[in-house]
């Protein structure tokens, strides 16, 4: 059994129980009682915030780039999407036009910082992430300002209307399934390689023909349109936007929830997503503490484990199969270039 | 016989530190040129300069007669110039073959024709080549980052002429390697010369690796060029042994 | 006419405090390769500092004070490098980023919970009088912010060129590989610079919370004109440093009175924007050379 039998088994069963696990399986003998509302709905959510996780993680796990302003453009996304599809317009194409603008957005906010400095691009985000949501809430007559947008609905797909909860759950299950192949596609074409490259070695890159400006480029634009995307589906999972999930704390925490998880590998953004959306939920008790604890972890993380919870479980592997005397490299931030003296 | 590169006047300096003044040579198609002097001498300036990884202060470069002067070391890449380094600079985290996939990429097809085209860019081929010519075989799929010193000198080496250059810039590439490695890396790039026509550039301090290596000399001090010609007569100048005893 | 030399004038106040922050930042990133997202923070805390030697303690407000910039220089300096920075800085800049946005979220969260979510007034250093010079009203209070920020530049740009210590901290900022041959003691020079900026923030702190009320929130805002200073000004320098604060410290002023208050935080970082459109090295940087 290679590598690639065991991951396809276990995507099949990921699957299967992502697919099952709202629904109450005891008519069939499973003493599974099913999700509620509230279950489903944290379920939703999760997915959706892996999505714009996944794009922070294109930005910052492979092309090695801060982003501060994901979510900014999940705001973009959602507001766009709520705005159209109110005015009639189909949800496929508010969806299409969500990523479409927040990638040319993109564009023309990583074009101008990447010329400089390497890490302009985090003030620039920044700076942007604070404009944008001055705009959503000061701009009344557009966005509602801070009444926000009201009574949105969730789509139908060919007829069948999706305003159930599990239904609306597994639509938005397929879109993170299709996403999530859309990233796998990228990051082993030679595009990921370029990526990966202009991450680890960026002078070396460049002297082989590597144009890291381009493709540090792409990457950003196409990391924002996984955030367009993610609002896209937010702004009918929640029925209500107002400012408030879009302001300048979020874009901090979609950058840590990715290095929670894991920048660089293709888990990290869900399992970060995962401890974003329960970390509240189970610190209920904890009540405001949990940002505190939030952060302190991070900065444990980064001493111990760089590669976040993926890298964990990735070091926990290779150490079973009995890795060679090489310390395994942790995947997306320790740098990898070595210095040799000459 | 064609001028691959002309440098006229390249001069480059830092604050008021005048690390290279008026160095001006050409290099034919097909010559090894080895580029020696003492610590300081400018050497790797030059060479960055060439390379568009430092804006010449003044001077210009030529390549086949086309001014590429302080172009982005990528583009010129794409025009045919590799390079080699001195502090090594693989990819760890990839394998021996992806390295030289990697490096051979941005000269295949298209752009956008990369994204939903093939894995490999249809460089396995070519990069098996490559790792056979250079007798890694047995090394292809381990990492990068777990190869010895001189596996990464030669991996170094390979990744440089992936993309069929013209005129490739190895700077030190004999630094820390052991005699017999520094043996089987002078008769491979020696062989890759004869094959390809591949103009040379070669920045050293390994006196007997440059001299047996190359086929003309310059020599550099303070920033200038004080000697040039065939090893044998550079090494008896009595200005280039004043260079190096004056240190 | 005379409005608008008052708003400049509490714009110089204001700036001349970011600059401090600013002057810190930058010297941090020269030295060592550090961007300190925490660094608005770091101008948050001090005060509140004061605020518990006073409120938990007792103790009068001068020796509060001095607990405020000793305490900073300690946990925010000292602390701050041994825990947080030098076990990081071999991993390479990316997880020390990632921990210093983490730090900035433990320093405001823990403010907030350990001692108050709400904004609290801040005894002024000097009295709120008003003088009239030349025709024009200013407010001592804005004077001797003025005054004590300057002075306090001085007494840095004085250190940094008139010193041996100060010089041997430039070399180590512009070049450290050359600084080292040179046999400058460069780890400690890095120490220094750590030290120097939590001084300097908790100079700002003091000289600001008065103005701005001291609230666990304020780092936000407090970071923002930090990092749009340093790099308004030129990210490799210290004089645009202080520059930049000036400016932003004007131009946020003037923004409060002549712009819509809800777009006033905007106007800085449209500055900032602009900034790095048309001239990304800062107004007094140099063109940075391609990394080699």
């Amino acid at each position: 059994m290679t590598r690639l039998h065991w991951t396809v088994i276990l995507l099949a069963l990921l699957g299967a129980v992502l697919i099952l696990v709202p629904l109450d399986l005891t008519g069939y003998g499973i003493p599974w009682s099913g999700l509620k509302r509230y279950g489903t709905y944290i379920l939703t959510l999760w997915l959706v915030t892996a999505i714009a996780a996944m794009g922070v993680n294109l930005i910052l796990g492979y092309a090695g780039q801060e982003t501060l302003a994901q979510a900014a453009f999940l705001g973009i996304g959602a507001y766009l999407t709520a705005l159209t599809t109110k005015a009639g317009l189909p949800f496929g194409l508010a969806f299409l036009a969500s990523g479409v603008v927040t990638f040319l957005v993109g564009i023309l906010l990583g074009f101008p910082a990447l010329r400089v400095q390497k890490h302009y691009l985090a003030f620039v985000t920044l700076a942007f992430g604070v404009l944008v949501w001055l705009i959503f809430r000061n701009e009344q007559w557009l966005t509602g300002g801070v009444m926000g947008i009201s009574d949105i609905r969730r789509p139908s797909l060919f007829g069948v209307p999706l305003r159930h909860f599990i239904n609306f759950y597994w639509f938005v299950l397929g879109v993170t399934a299709a996403l999530a192949f859309v990233f796998w596609w990228i990051i082993r074409s030679p595009w990921g390689r370029a990526f990966t490259a202009l991450r680890e070695n960026p002078v070396r890159a460049e002297s082989l023909g590597i144009d890291i400006r381009l493709y540090t480029l792409l990457a950003f634009a196409i990391g924002c349109a996984y955030g367009g995307f993610a609002g896209a589906l937010y702004a009918p999972l929640v029925e209500f936007i107002d400012p408030n999930p879009f302001a300048l704390a979020q874009n901090f925490l979609f950058l840590l929830m990715v290095v929670i998880g894991g920048a660089g590998s293709f888990a990290g953004p869900f399992i970060g997503a995962a401890v974003a959306v329960l970390l509240p939920e189970w610190l209920r008790f904890a009540e405001g503490y949990y940002l505190l604890i939030y952060a302190t972890l991070v900065m444990v993380l980064m001493a111990f484990a760089p590669g976040g919870i993926a890298g964990l479980f990735e070091r926990l592997f290779s150490a079973r199969r009995g890795a060679s005397a090489e310390k395994p490299p942790a995947p997306g931030l320790a740098p990898a270039s070595q210095e040799v003296a000459p | 016989m064609t001028t691959v590169l002309k440098v006229q006047d390249i001069a480059k300096s830092f604050g008021g530190v005048q690390a290279v003044r008026g160095v001006s040579f050409e290099v034919e198609e097909g010559e090894i040129l080895g580029i020696i002097g003492p610590n300081g001498s400018g050497k790797s300036t030059l060479f960055n300069c060439i390379l568009g990884q430092l804006t010449p202060t003044a001077g210009t470069v030529h390549l086949d007669g086309r001014d590429v002067t302080a172009l982005r070391p990528s583009t010129l890449n794409r025009l045919g110039v590799g390079r080699t380094f001195q502090l090594l600079q693989v990819f760890p985290q990839l394998s021996l073959r992806e390295n030289l996939i990697l490096a051979g990429q941005e000269h295949r097809g298209s752009r956008l024709g990369r994204l939903f085209g093939a894995r490999d860019a249809g460089l396995t081929g070519d990069a098996d080549r490559m790792i056979g010519f250079f007798r890694l075989q047995h090394l292809a799929e381990a990492k990068a980052g777990g190869l010895s010193y001189g596996q990464q000198k030669l991996l170094d080496v390979a990744m440089a002429f992936m993309a069929g250059p013209r005129l490739v810039l190895l700077d030190e590439p004999a630094g820390g390697v052991n005699l017999t490695m520094l043996g089987t890396l002078k008769e491979r790039l020696q062989a890759l010369n004869a094959e390809t026509r591949t103009t040379f550039i070669v920045i050293e301090h390994n006196m007997e690796f440059v001299m047996s290596l190359c086929t003309r000399i310059l020599v550099l001090a303070e920033g200038r060029l004080i000697a040039q010609g065939p090893p044998a007569k550079v090494r008896s100048d009595p200005a280039v042994i004043e260079a190096y005893l004056g240190h | 006419m005379t409005d608008f030399i008052q708003l400049v004038i509490a714009g110089l106040a204001t700036g001349a405090i970011y600059a401090l922050a600013a002057i810190g930042f930058t010297l941090l990133w020269q030295t060592s390769q550090t961007i300190n997202f925490a660094q608005g923070d770091f101008v948050m805390l001090p005060a509140f500092f004061a605020l518990a030697g006073m409120t938990w303690f007792g103790l009068p407000f001068s020796v509060s004070l001095l607990l405020a910039i000793g305490l900073s220089v300690l946990l925010l300096g000292l602390v701050f490098k041994l825990v947080i920075v030098d076990p990081l800085i071999s991993r390479g800049v990316l997880p020390l980023v990632i921990s210093s946005i983490a730090l900035s979220i433990f320093l405001r969260e823990g403010t907030k919970d350990v001692y108050s979510a709400e904004a609290q007034p801040f005894p002024a250093l000097f009295p709120d009088v008003i003088v009239s010079i030349g025709g024009v009203s200013v407010s001592l209070a804005q004077l001797g912010v003025l005054a004590v920020a300057f002075c306090t530049i001085i007494a840095l740009q004085w250190f940094l060129t008139g010193t041996r210590t100060g010089r041997q901290m430039q070399a180590t900022a512009q070049n450290r590989q050359v600084a080292q041959i040179l046999g400058v003691p460069v780890e400690r020079m890095i120490l220094y610079t750590f030290l120097i900026n939590a001084a300097l923030a908790a100079m700002a702190s003091l000289l600001i919370s008065p103005i701005y009320l001291a609230k666990f929130s304020n780092g936000e805002h407090l970071g923002l004109a930090a990092f749009v200073a340093a790099i308004v000004g030129g990210f490799n320098q210290v004089r645009g440093a202080i520059l930049g604060g000036l400016v932003v410290g004007v131009v946020d002023n003037l923004a409060a009175a002549y712009v819509s208050t809800s777009y006033r935080q905007a106007v800085p970082l449209a500055l900032l924007v602009l900034i790095i459109l048309f001239r990304p090295q800062g107004l007094l940087g140099r063109k940075e050379e391609r990394a080699v």
